[in-house]
Protein backbone atom coordinates (compact mmCIF):
# COMPACT_ATOMS: atom_id res chain seq x y z
CA UNK A 1 0.00 0.00 0.00
CA UNK A 2 1.22 3.50 -0.81
CA UNK A 3 2.25 5.43 2.25
CA UNK A 4 -0.03 8.43 2.35
CA UNK A 5 0.74 9.40 5.93
CA UNK A 6 2.39 12.64 4.68
CA UNK A 7 -1.20 13.86 4.18
CA UNK A 8 -2.00 13.76 7.90
CA UNK A 9 -0.34 16.98 9.07
CA UNK A 10 -1.54 19.25 6.22
CA UNK A 11 -5.08 17.94 6.66
CA UNK A 12 -4.95 18.42 10.44
CA UNK A 13 -3.72 22.00 10.00
CA UNK A 14 -6.51 22.70 7.51
CA UNK A 15 -8.97 21.17 9.98
CA UNK A 16 -7.84 23.51 12.75
CA UNK A 17 -8.15 26.57 10.50
CA UNK A 18 -11.64 25.56 9.42
CA UNK A 19 -12.62 24.93 13.07
CA UNK A 20 -11.54 28.46 13.96
CA UNK A 21 -13.35 29.97 10.98
CA UNK A 22 -16.38 27.82 11.83
CA UNK A 23 -16.43 29.05 15.45
CA UNK A 24 -16.05 32.61 14.25
CA UNK A 25 -19.00 32.21 11.87
CA UNK A 26 -21.01 30.63 14.71
CA UNK A 27 -20.52 33.87 16.68
CA UNK A 28 -22.73 35.87 14.28
CA UNK A 29 -26.42 35.09 13.78
CA UNK A 30 -26.37 35.41 10.00
CA UNK A 31 -23.41 33.12 9.35
CA UNK A 32 -23.92 30.77 12.29
CA UNK A 33 -25.38 27.89 10.35
CA UNK A 34 -22.62 27.77 7.75
CA UNK A 35 -20.09 27.66 10.61
CA UNK A 36 -21.16 24.26 11.88
CA UNK A 37 -21.35 22.84 8.35
CA UNK A 38 -17.75 23.89 7.68
CA UNK A 39 -16.59 22.46 10.99
CA UNK A 40 -18.46 19.23 10.28
CA UNK A 41 -16.78 18.79 6.91
CA UNK A 42 -13.36 19.40 8.48
CA UNK A 43 -14.06 16.82 11.19
CA UNK A 44 -15.04 14.23 8.59
CA UNK A 45 -11.84 14.70 6.59
CA UNK A 46 -9.70 14.67 9.74
CA UNK A 47 -11.32 11.37 10.78
CA UNK A 48 -10.70 9.79 7.37
CA UNK A 49 -7.07 10.89 7.16
CA UNK A 50 -6.43 9.46 10.66
CA UNK A 51 -6.79 5.97 9.16
CA UNK A 52 -3.51 6.69 7.33
CA UNK A 53 -1.59 6.92 10.65
CA UNK A 54 1.57 4.75 10.37
CA UNK A 55 1.55 1.35 12.14
CA UNK A 56 -2.19 1.59 12.80
CA UNK A 57 -3.89 -1.79 13.37
CA UNK A 58 -7.30 -2.90 14.66
CA UNK A 59 -8.95 -1.22 11.65
CA UNK A 60 -12.07 -3.39 11.96
CA UNK A 61 -12.47 -2.56 15.64
CA UNK A 62 -12.07 1.18 14.93
CA UNK A 63 -14.64 1.08 12.13
CA UNK A 64 -17.14 -0.91 14.22
CA UNK A 65 -16.74 1.45 17.18
CA UNK A 66 -17.25 4.51 14.95
CA UNK A 67 -20.39 3.01 13.43
CA UNK A 68 -21.83 2.09 16.85
CA UNK A 69 -20.98 5.40 18.59
CA UNK A 70 -21.61 7.62 15.61
CA UNK A 71 -24.87 5.88 14.76
CA UNK A 72 -26.27 6.03 18.30
CA UNK A 73 -25.18 9.64 18.70
CA UNK A 74 -26.76 10.60 15.39
CA UNK A 75 -30.09 8.84 15.97
CA UNK A 76 -30.51 10.11 19.53
CA UNK A 77 -29.69 13.69 18.50
CA UNK A 78 -32.14 13.56 15.58
CA UNK A 79 -35.01 12.17 17.65
CA UNK A 80 -34.76 14.33 20.74
CA UNK A 81 -37.19 17.25 21.09
CA UNK A 82 -35.84 20.81 20.96
CA UNK A 83 -36.75 21.21 24.64
CA UNK A 84 -34.32 18.46 25.60
CA UNK A 85 -31.32 20.06 23.87
CA UNK A 86 -29.56 21.17 27.08
CA UNK A 87 -29.27 17.68 28.50
CA UNK A 88 -28.17 16.35 25.11
CA UNK A 89 -25.30 18.85 25.07
CA UNK A 90 -24.47 17.60 28.57
CA UNK A 91 -24.45 13.93 27.60
CA UNK A 92 -22.37 14.36 24.42
CA UNK A 93 -19.94 16.55 26.29
CA UNK A 94 -19.64 13.83 28.92
CA UNK A 95 -18.90 11.29 26.20
CA UNK A 96 -16.10 13.50 24.88
CA UNK A 97 -14.70 13.66 28.42
CA UNK A 98 -15.01 9.89 28.72
CA UNK A 99 -13.14 9.40 25.46
CA UNK A 100 -10.38 11.72 26.71
CA UNK A 101 -10.15 9.72 29.96
CA UNK A 102 -10.04 6.50 27.91
CA UNK A 103 -7.15 7.76 25.77
CA UNK A 104 -5.26 8.70 28.95
CA UNK A 105 -5.94 5.25 30.40
CA UNK A 106 -4.64 3.47 27.27
CA UNK A 107 -1.53 5.65 27.36
CA UNK A 108 -0.88 5.00 31.05
CA UNK A 109 -1.38 1.24 30.62
CA UNK A 110 1.07 1.12 27.74
CA UNK A 111 4.09 3.26 28.53
CA UNK A 112 6.48 3.86 31.35
CA UNK A 113 6.88 7.17 33.13
CA UNK A 114 7.72 10.14 30.96
CA UNK A 115 6.82 13.81 30.94
CA UNK A 116 3.93 13.01 28.61
CA UNK A 117 2.51 10.58 31.18
CA UNK A 118 2.02 13.40 33.65
CA UNK A 119 -0.02 15.24 31.01
CA UNK A 120 -2.01 12.03 30.47
CA UNK A 121 -2.70 11.86 34.21
CA UNK A 122 -3.97 15.46 34.31
CA UNK A 123 -5.97 14.94 31.10
CA UNK A 124 -7.38 11.69 32.48
CA UNK A 125 -8.42 13.33 35.74
CA UNK A 126 -10.14 16.26 34.04
CA UNK A 127 -11.74 14.03 31.40
CA UNK A 128 -13.10 11.63 34.03
CA UNK A 129 -14.50 14.51 36.13
CA UNK A 130 -16.14 15.96 33.02
CA UNK A 131 -17.60 12.55 32.13
CA UNK A 132 -19.22 11.72 35.46
CA UNK A 133 -20.18 15.34 36.21
CA UNK A 134 -21.90 15.73 32.83
CA UNK A 135 -23.81 12.49 33.39
CA UNK A 136 -25.16 13.82 36.71
CA UNK A 137 -26.08 17.08 34.93
CA UNK A 138 -27.86 15.02 32.27
CA UNK A 139 -29.78 12.98 34.87
CA UNK A 140 -30.86 16.13 36.70
CA UNK A 141 -32.01 17.95 33.55
CA UNK A 142 -33.75 14.86 32.21
CA UNK A 143 -35.63 14.61 35.50
CA UNK A 144 -34.30 11.10 36.20
CA UNK A 145 -32.73 12.57 39.30
CA UNK A 146 -34.02 15.22 41.71
CA UNK A 147 -32.93 18.55 40.21
CA UNK A 148 -32.71 20.22 43.63
CA UNK A 149 -29.23 20.47 45.15
CA UNK A 150 -28.26 17.35 47.08
CA UNK A 151 -26.38 18.27 50.23
CA UNK A 152 -24.99 16.36 53.19
CA UNK A 153 -22.91 17.32 56.23
CA UNK A 154 -19.24 18.20 55.64
CA UNK A 155 -19.89 18.00 51.91
CA UNK A 156 -17.16 20.42 50.85
CA UNK A 157 -14.63 18.71 53.12
CA UNK A 158 -15.48 15.28 51.72
CA UNK A 159 -15.41 16.55 48.11
CA UNK A 160 -12.05 18.18 48.67
CA UNK A 161 -10.70 15.01 50.30
CA UNK A 162 -11.76 12.90 47.31
CA UNK A 163 -10.09 15.36 44.94
CA UNK A 164 -6.88 15.33 46.96
CA UNK A 165 -6.89 11.51 47.06
CA UNK A 166 -7.43 11.44 43.29
CA UNK A 167 -4.44 13.76 42.80
CA UNK A 168 -2.28 11.70 45.19
CA UNK A 169 -3.15 8.45 43.41
CA UNK A 170 -2.37 10.20 40.10
CA UNK A 171 1.06 11.17 41.39
CA UNK A 172 1.62 7.57 42.58
CA UNK A 173 0.63 6.32 39.10
CA UNK A 174 3.46 8.46 37.74
CA UNK A 175 6.08 7.61 40.36
CA UNK A 176 5.19 3.92 40.78
CA UNK A 177 7.06 3.67 44.11
CA UNK A 178 8.02 0.15 45.21
CA UNK A 179 6.39 0.46 48.65
CA UNK A 180 2.89 0.57 47.15
CA UNK A 181 1.08 -2.61 48.27
CA UNK A 182 -1.27 -2.75 45.26
CA UNK A 183 -0.52 -3.51 41.62
CA UNK A 184 -0.08 -0.75 39.03
CA UNK A 185 -3.37 -1.67 37.32
CA UNK A 186 -5.21 -1.50 40.64
CA UNK A 187 -3.62 1.87 41.38
CA UNK A 188 -4.61 3.17 37.95
CA UNK A 189 -8.19 1.95 38.45
CA UNK A 190 -8.28 3.62 41.86
CA UNK A 191 -7.09 6.88 40.28
CA UNK A 192 -9.88 6.85 37.70
CA UNK A 193 -12.53 5.78 40.23
CA UNK A 194 -11.58 8.66 42.54
CA UNK A 195 -11.66 11.10 39.60
CA UNK A 196 -15.08 9.87 38.48
CA UNK A 197 -16.28 10.05 42.08
CA UNK A 198 -15.17 13.65 42.39
CA UNK A 199 -17.11 14.55 39.22
CA UNK A 200 -20.29 13.09 40.73
CA UNK A 201 -19.74 14.69 44.14
CA UNK A 202 -19.04 18.18 42.80
CA UNK A 203 -22.20 18.15 40.64
CA UNK A 204 -24.61 16.81 43.30
CA UNK A 205 -24.95 20.09 45.26
CA UNK A 206 -25.61 22.14 42.12
CA UNK A 207 -29.25 22.96 41.47
CA UNK A 208 -30.99 22.48 38.16
CA UNK A 209 -31.26 26.21 37.44
CA UNK A 210 -27.47 26.52 37.43
CA UNK A 211 -26.91 23.53 35.15
CA UNK A 212 -26.31 25.52 31.94
CA UNK A 213 -23.32 27.23 33.52
CA UNK A 214 -22.04 23.93 34.85
CA UNK A 215 -22.46 22.19 31.48
CA UNK A 216 -20.51 25.03 29.89
CA UNK A 217 -17.79 24.55 32.50
CA UNK A 218 -17.59 20.79 31.86
CA UNK A 219 -17.45 21.63 28.15
CA UNK A 220 -14.33 23.68 28.83
CA UNK A 221 -12.99 20.80 30.99
CA UNK A 222 -13.42 18.31 28.16
CA UNK A 223 -11.65 20.68 25.77
CA UNK A 224 -8.74 21.01 28.17
CA UNK A 225 -8.56 17.24 28.71
CA UNK A 226 -8.55 16.65 24.94
CA UNK A 227 -5.80 19.24 24.51
CA UNK A 228 -3.59 17.66 27.20
CA UNK A 229 -4.23 14.17 25.82
CA UNK A 230 -2.96 15.36 22.46
CA UNK A 231 0.51 15.60 23.99
CA UNK A 232 0.41 12.06 25.37
CA UNK A 233 1.06 10.35 22.03
CA UNK A 234 4.55 9.36 20.90
CA UNK A 235 4.13 11.94 18.15
CA UNK A 236 2.01 14.73 19.65
CA UNK A 237 -1.39 15.07 17.99
CA UNK A 238 -1.44 18.82 17.47
CA UNK A 239 -4.95 18.80 15.97
CA UNK A 240 -6.21 17.57 19.35
CA UNK A 241 -3.98 19.98 21.25
CA UNK A 242 -5.05 23.10 19.37
CA UNK A 243 -8.76 22.25 19.02
CA UNK A 244 -8.92 21.12 22.65
CA UNK A 245 -7.20 24.20 24.05
CA UNK A 246 -9.37 26.50 21.89
CA UNK A 247 -12.50 24.89 23.34
CA UNK A 248 -10.97 25.03 26.81
CA UNK A 249 -10.37 28.78 26.54
CA UNK A 250 -13.59 29.60 24.67
CA UNK A 251 -15.61 27.41 27.04
CA UNK A 252 -14.11 29.12 30.09
CA UNK A 253 -14.99 32.54 28.71
CA UNK A 254 -18.49 31.38 27.81
CA UNK A 255 -18.95 30.01 31.34
CA UNK A 256 -17.94 33.35 32.85
CA UNK A 257 -20.29 35.24 30.51
CA UNK A 258 -23.19 32.96 31.41
CA UNK A 259 -22.55 33.31 35.13
CA UNK A 260 -22.37 37.09 34.68
CA UNK A 261 -25.75 37.07 32.93
CA UNK A 262 -27.16 35.54 36.12
CA UNK A 263 -25.19 37.94 38.29
CA UNK A 264 -23.54 35.04 40.09
CA UNK A 265 -19.94 34.11 40.56
CA UNK A 266 -18.62 30.72 39.46
CA UNK A 267 -17.61 29.86 43.03
CA UNK A 268 -21.10 30.71 44.28
CA UNK A 269 -22.60 28.39 41.66
CA UNK A 270 -20.19 25.55 42.42
CA UNK A 271 -20.17 25.74 46.19
CA UNK A 272 -23.28 27.74 47.06
CA UNK A 273 -25.75 24.79 46.94
CA UNK A 274 -28.10 27.39 45.51
CA UNK A 275 -31.73 26.83 46.44
CA UNK A 276 -31.00 24.05 48.91
CA UNK A 277 -32.12 26.06 51.88
CA UNK A 278 -35.42 27.83 52.29
CA UNK A 279 -35.10 31.43 53.32
CA UNK A 280 -36.57 32.07 56.73
CA UNK A 281 -38.27 35.03 58.33
CA UNK A 282 -40.19 36.23 55.29
CA UNK A 283 -43.88 35.62 55.07
CA UNK A 284 -45.87 35.80 51.91
CA UNK A 285 -49.18 37.58 52.29
CA UNK A 286 -52.27 37.14 50.19
CA UNK A 287 -53.37 34.18 48.14
CA UNK A 288 -53.11 32.93 44.60
CA UNK A 289 -56.08 34.20 42.62
CA UNK A 290 -57.19 32.05 39.70
CA UNK A 291 -58.67 33.51 36.54
CA UNK A 292 -60.29 31.86 33.51
CA UNK A 293 -59.38 32.15 29.86
CA UNK A 294 -62.39 34.31 28.90
CA UNK A 295 -61.38 37.01 31.36
CA UNK A 296 -57.80 36.91 30.10
CA UNK A 297 -59.08 37.35 26.53
CA UNK A 298 -61.08 40.43 27.56
CA UNK A 299 -58.13 41.94 29.43
CA UNK A 300 -55.93 41.41 26.38
CA UNK A 301 -58.51 42.78 23.95
CA UNK A 302 -58.57 46.14 25.76
CA UNK A 303 -54.87 46.35 26.61
CA UNK A 304 -52.61 49.18 25.39
CA UNK A 305 -49.86 46.64 24.92
CA UNK A 306 -49.10 43.09 25.95
CA UNK A 307 -45.73 41.74 27.02
CA UNK A 308 -45.18 37.99 26.94
CA UNK A 309 -42.57 36.48 29.26
CA UNK A 310 -41.77 32.94 28.17
CA UNK A 311 -40.03 30.42 30.37
CA UNK A 312 -39.24 26.74 30.56
CA UNK A 313 -42.94 25.91 31.04
CA UNK A 314 -43.62 27.15 27.51
CA UNK A 315 -40.93 24.83 26.21
CA UNK A 316 -42.29 21.85 28.13
CA UNK A 317 -45.83 22.44 26.91
CA UNK A 318 -44.54 22.99 23.35
CA UNK A 319 -46.75 26.08 23.39
CA UNK A 320 -44.61 28.31 21.15
CA UNK A 321 -46.86 27.86 18.08
CA UNK A 322 -49.96 28.80 20.07
CA UNK A 323 -48.08 31.78 21.50
CA UNK A 324 -47.29 32.90 17.96
CA UNK A 325 -50.97 32.52 17.03
CA UNK A 326 -51.99 34.63 20.02
CA UNK A 327 -49.40 37.30 19.20
CA UNK A 328 -50.54 37.48 15.57
CA UNK A 329 -54.18 37.76 16.62
CA UNK A 330 -53.42 40.60 19.04
CA UNK A 331 -51.33 42.43 16.43
CA UNK A 332 -54.23 42.14 13.98
CA UNK A 333 -56.35 43.91 16.62
CA UNK A 334 -53.66 46.64 16.79
CA UNK A 335 -52.43 45.62 20.21
CA UNK A 336 -48.62 45.67 20.21
CA UNK A 337 -47.04 42.47 21.51
CA UNK A 338 -43.51 42.33 22.86
CA UNK A 339 -41.55 39.37 24.15
CA UNK A 340 -39.38 39.86 27.21
CA UNK A 341 -36.47 37.44 27.12
CA UNK A 342 -34.49 36.90 30.29
CA UNK A 343 -30.97 35.75 29.42
CA UNK A 344 -31.31 32.60 31.47
CA UNK A 345 -35.00 31.83 30.90
CA UNK A 346 -35.41 28.16 30.12
CA UNK A 347 -32.58 25.78 30.70
CA UNK A 348 -29.90 27.53 28.64
CA UNK A 349 -29.08 31.08 27.64
CA UNK A 350 -30.85 31.79 24.38
CA UNK A 351 -33.19 28.80 24.86
CA UNK A 352 -36.31 30.98 24.47
CA UNK A 353 -34.94 32.81 21.43
CA UNK A 354 -34.43 29.49 19.70
CA UNK A 355 -37.92 28.21 20.46
CA UNK A 356 -39.65 31.47 19.48
CA UNK A 357 -37.60 31.64 16.29
CA UNK A 358 -38.70 28.09 15.57
CA UNK A 359 -42.32 29.21 15.87
CA UNK A 360 -41.63 32.03 13.39
CA UNK A 361 -41.69 34.98 15.79
CA UNK A 362 -39.59 37.84 14.46
CA UNK A 363 -36.41 38.88 16.25
CA UNK A 364 -37.53 42.51 16.36
CA UNK A 365 -40.33 41.47 18.73
CA UNK A 366 -37.85 40.04 21.22
CA UNK A 367 -36.44 42.36 23.87
CA UNK A 368 -33.85 41.65 26.50
CA UNK A 369 -34.10 42.51 30.15
CA UNK A 370 -32.59 45.98 30.10
CA UNK A 371 -34.64 47.07 27.08
CA UNK A 372 -37.99 45.89 28.39
CA UNK A 373 -37.81 46.55 32.15
CA UNK A 374 -38.69 50.29 31.88
CA UNK A 375 -41.82 49.37 29.91
CA UNK A 376 -43.54 47.19 32.51
CA UNK A 377 -45.09 50.04 34.58
CA UNK A 378 -46.91 51.33 31.47
CA UNK A 379 -48.11 47.95 30.28
CA UNK A 380 -51.67 46.77 30.84
CA UNK A 381 -51.16 43.04 30.57
CA UNK A 382 -48.12 40.83 31.06
CA UNK A 383 -48.47 37.15 30.26
CA UNK A 384 -45.94 35.01 32.13
CA UNK A 385 -45.88 31.66 30.34
CA UNK A 386 -44.17 29.05 32.43
CA UNK A 387 -41.47 31.37 33.76
CA UNK A 388 -40.87 31.53 37.48
CA UNK A 389 -37.46 32.31 38.96
CA UNK A 390 -36.65 34.99 36.36
CA UNK A 391 -39.70 37.03 37.45
CA UNK A 392 -39.42 36.39 41.19
CA UNK A 393 -39.34 39.72 43.07
CA UNK A 394 -37.49 37.92 45.89
CA UNK A 395 -34.38 38.78 43.87
CA UNK A 396 -34.74 42.35 45.15
CA UNK A 397 -34.93 41.24 48.80
CA UNK A 398 -31.79 40.89 50.85
CA UNK A 399 -31.44 37.44 52.41
CA UNK A 400 -33.23 35.62 49.65
CA UNK A 401 -31.18 32.97 47.89
CA UNK A 402 -32.11 34.74 44.65
CA UNK A 403 -30.93 38.13 45.95
CA UNK A 404 -29.01 40.10 43.36
CA UNK A 405 -30.11 38.14 40.31
CA UNK A 406 -31.34 40.61 37.69
CA UNK A 407 -34.99 39.83 36.97
CA UNK A 408 -37.78 41.00 34.71
CA UNK A 409 -39.78 43.48 36.79
CA UNK A 410 -43.17 42.16 35.73
CA UNK A 411 -44.70 42.89 39.14
CA UNK A 412 -44.75 46.57 38.16
CA UNK A 413 -47.21 45.95 35.32
CA UNK A 414 -50.89 46.78 35.78
CA UNK A 415 -52.02 43.19 35.35
CA UNK A 416 -49.94 40.06 35.44
CA UNK A 417 -51.35 36.77 34.19
CA UNK A 418 -49.28 33.76 35.17
CA UNK A 419 -49.82 30.62 33.11
CA UNK A 420 -48.77 27.66 35.18
CA UNK A 421 -49.46 23.97 35.38
CA UNK A 422 -49.91 23.84 39.12
CA UNK A 423 -48.94 25.57 42.32
CA UNK A 424 -45.38 24.23 42.43
CA UNK A 425 -42.20 26.19 42.85
CA UNK A 426 -39.67 27.13 40.18
CA UNK A 427 -36.58 25.19 39.27
CA UNK A 428 -34.59 26.95 41.97
CA UNK A 429 -37.19 25.70 44.46
CA UNK A 430 -37.97 29.11 45.87
CA UNK A 431 -41.47 30.39 46.63
CA UNK A 432 -42.52 33.20 44.27
CA UNK A 433 -44.49 35.98 45.95
CA UNK A 434 -45.31 37.49 42.56
CA UNK A 435 -48.07 34.87 42.41
CA UNK A 436 -49.66 36.30 45.54
CA UNK A 437 -49.66 39.96 44.47
CA UNK A 438 -52.95 41.84 44.09
CA UNK A 439 -52.30 42.54 40.40
CA UNK A 440 -51.52 38.89 39.62
CA UNK A 441 -53.98 36.29 38.37
CA UNK A 442 -53.19 32.63 37.87
CA UNK A 443 -54.32 30.75 34.76
CA UNK A 444 -53.78 27.09 35.58
CA UNK A 445 -53.37 24.33 33.06
CA UNK A 446 -51.18 23.13 30.22
CA UNK A 447 -49.91 26.31 28.51
CA UNK A 448 -50.63 25.03 25.01
CA UNK A 449 -54.27 24.30 25.88
CA UNK A 450 -54.91 27.43 27.92
CA UNK A 451 -53.44 29.71 25.26
CA UNK A 452 -55.57 27.89 22.68
CA UNK A 453 -58.66 28.65 24.79
CA UNK A 454 -57.64 32.30 25.13
CA UNK A 455 -57.21 32.51 21.34
CA UNK A 456 -60.69 31.04 20.79
CA UNK A 457 -62.21 33.45 23.31
CA UNK A 458 -60.41 36.40 21.66
CA UNK A 459 -61.74 35.45 18.24
CA UNK A 460 -65.32 35.53 19.57
CA UNK A 461 -64.94 39.06 20.95
CA UNK B 1 9.95 20.55 22.72
CA UNK B 2 8.64 21.93 26.01
CA UNK B 3 8.64 25.53 24.81
CA UNK B 4 7.11 24.58 21.46
CA UNK B 5 4.24 23.06 23.40
CA UNK B 6 3.87 26.21 25.50
CA UNK B 7 3.81 28.43 22.38
CA UNK B 8 1.08 26.28 20.86
CA UNK B 9 -1.05 26.20 24.01
CA UNK B 10 -0.79 29.94 24.60
CA UNK B 11 -1.67 30.83 21.01
CA UNK B 12 -4.55 28.32 20.90
CA UNK B 13 -5.96 29.65 24.18
CA UNK B 14 -5.72 33.21 22.87
CA UNK B 15 -7.51 32.20 19.66
CA UNK B 16 -10.34 30.58 21.63
CA UNK B 17 -10.67 33.70 23.75
CA UNK B 18 -10.77 36.09 20.79
CA UNK B 19 -13.23 34.03 18.76
CA UNK B 20 -15.77 33.91 21.58
CA UNK B 21 -15.55 37.43 22.98
CA UNK B 22 -18.36 39.85 22.09
CA UNK B 23 -20.91 37.16 21.27
CA UNK B 24 -24.59 38.07 21.65
CA UNK B 25 -26.44 36.20 24.41
CA UNK B 26 -28.72 34.44 21.93
CA UNK B 27 -25.71 32.64 20.48
CA UNK B 28 -24.38 31.34 23.81
CA UNK B 29 -26.27 28.06 23.50
CA UNK B 30 -25.35 27.33 19.86
CA UNK B 31 -21.74 28.24 20.60
CA UNK B 32 -21.61 25.98 23.63
CA UNK B 33 -23.05 23.23 21.48
CA UNK B 34 -20.67 24.08 18.63
CA UNK B 35 -17.58 23.99 20.82
CA UNK B 36 -18.94 20.75 22.28
CA UNK B 37 -18.78 19.40 18.72
CA UNK B 38 -15.26 20.77 18.15
CA UNK B 39 -13.80 18.84 21.08
CA UNK B 40 -15.19 15.77 19.34
CA UNK B 41 -11.75 15.86 17.69
CA UNK B 42 -10.98 13.54 20.62
CA UNK B 43 -12.25 10.87 18.21
CA UNK B 44 -9.04 10.93 16.15
CA UNK B 45 -7.00 10.48 19.33
CA UNK B 46 -9.18 7.58 20.40
CA UNK B 47 -8.74 6.01 16.93
CA UNK B 48 -4.95 6.22 17.22
CA UNK B 49 -5.06 4.90 20.80
CA UNK B 50 -7.13 1.90 19.70
CA UNK B 51 -5.11 1.47 16.50
CA UNK B 52 -1.84 1.22 18.41
CA UNK B 53 -3.26 -0.82 21.32
CA UNK B 54 -1.61 -4.19 21.90
CA UNK B 55 -3.06 -5.75 25.04
CA UNK B 56 -6.71 -6.74 25.43
CA UNK B 57 -7.24 -4.21 28.22
CA UNK B 58 -5.94 -1.41 26.00
CA UNK B 59 -8.14 -2.59 23.14
CA UNK B 60 -11.29 -2.66 25.28
CA UNK B 61 -10.69 0.82 26.70
CA UNK B 62 -9.68 2.14 23.28
CA UNK B 63 -12.82 0.62 21.73
CA UNK B 64 -15.04 2.34 24.31
CA UNK B 65 -13.14 5.59 23.81
CA UNK B 66 -13.78 5.48 20.04
CA UNK B 67 -17.50 4.81 20.62
CA UNK B 68 -17.73 7.75 23.04
CA UNK B 69 -15.70 10.04 20.75
CA UNK B 70 -17.79 9.15 17.69
CA UNK B 71 -21.01 9.81 19.62
CA UNK B 72 -19.59 13.17 20.72
CA UNK B 73 -18.93 14.04 17.05
CA UNK B 74 -22.23 13.02 15.45
CA UNK B 75 -24.43 14.02 18.39
CA UNK B 76 -22.65 17.34 18.83
CA UNK B 77 -22.98 18.09 15.12
CA UNK B 78 -26.67 17.22 14.84
CA UNK B 79 -27.64 19.15 17.98
CA UNK B 80 -25.74 22.26 16.86
CA UNK B 81 -27.13 22.00 13.34
CA UNK B 82 -30.69 21.71 14.68
CA UNK B 83 -30.26 24.71 16.97
CA UNK B 84 -28.69 26.82 14.22
CA UNK B 85 -31.39 25.91 11.68
CA UNK B 86 -33.55 28.39 13.58
CA UNK B 87 -31.10 31.15 12.72
CA UNK B 88 -31.10 30.47 9.01
CA UNK B 89 -31.31 33.87 7.30
CA UNK B 90 -33.17 32.22 4.39
CA UNK B 91 -36.11 31.57 6.70
CA UNK B 92 -37.75 35.01 6.49
CA UNK B 93 -40.96 35.62 8.33
CA UNK B 94 -43.97 37.02 6.51
CA UNK B 95 -44.62 40.73 6.83
CA UNK B 96 -41.45 41.54 8.75
CA UNK B 97 -38.25 43.14 7.60
CA UNK B 98 -35.21 41.64 9.26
Amino acid sequence: MVDLSFLIDPVYIATIIIFIVGLQRMSHPLTARSGIIWAGAAMLIATLVTFLTPDLTNFALIAIAIVIGGGLGYIAAKRVAMTDMPQMVAIYNGMGGGAAAGIAAVHLLGTTTTVTSSLAVIGGLIGAVSFSGSMIAFLKLQGWMRPRPITFPAQQVINMAVLILAVISGVLVLLQPSWIPISYTALLSLFFLLSLGFGVLMTLPIGGADMPVVISMFNAFTGLAVGLDGFSFATPNYAMVVAGIIVGAAGTLLTIMMARAMNRSITNILFGAFGATEETGTEIHGSMKPVDADDVAIMLAYANQAIIVPGYGMAVAQAQQKVKELADLLESKNIPVKFAIHPVAGRMPGHMNVLLAEAGISYDQLFDRDEINPEFPDTDVVLVIGANDVVNPAAHRQGSPLYGMPILDVEKAKNVIVLKRGQGKGFAGIENDLFYRDNTRMLYGDAKETIGTVVQALKKL
Amino acid sequence: MFWTAVYIVVLAAFTGYVVISRVPVILHTPLMSGSNFIHGIVLIGAMVALGLATTTAEQIIGFIAVILGAANVTGGYVITERILQMFDPGKKRPGKED
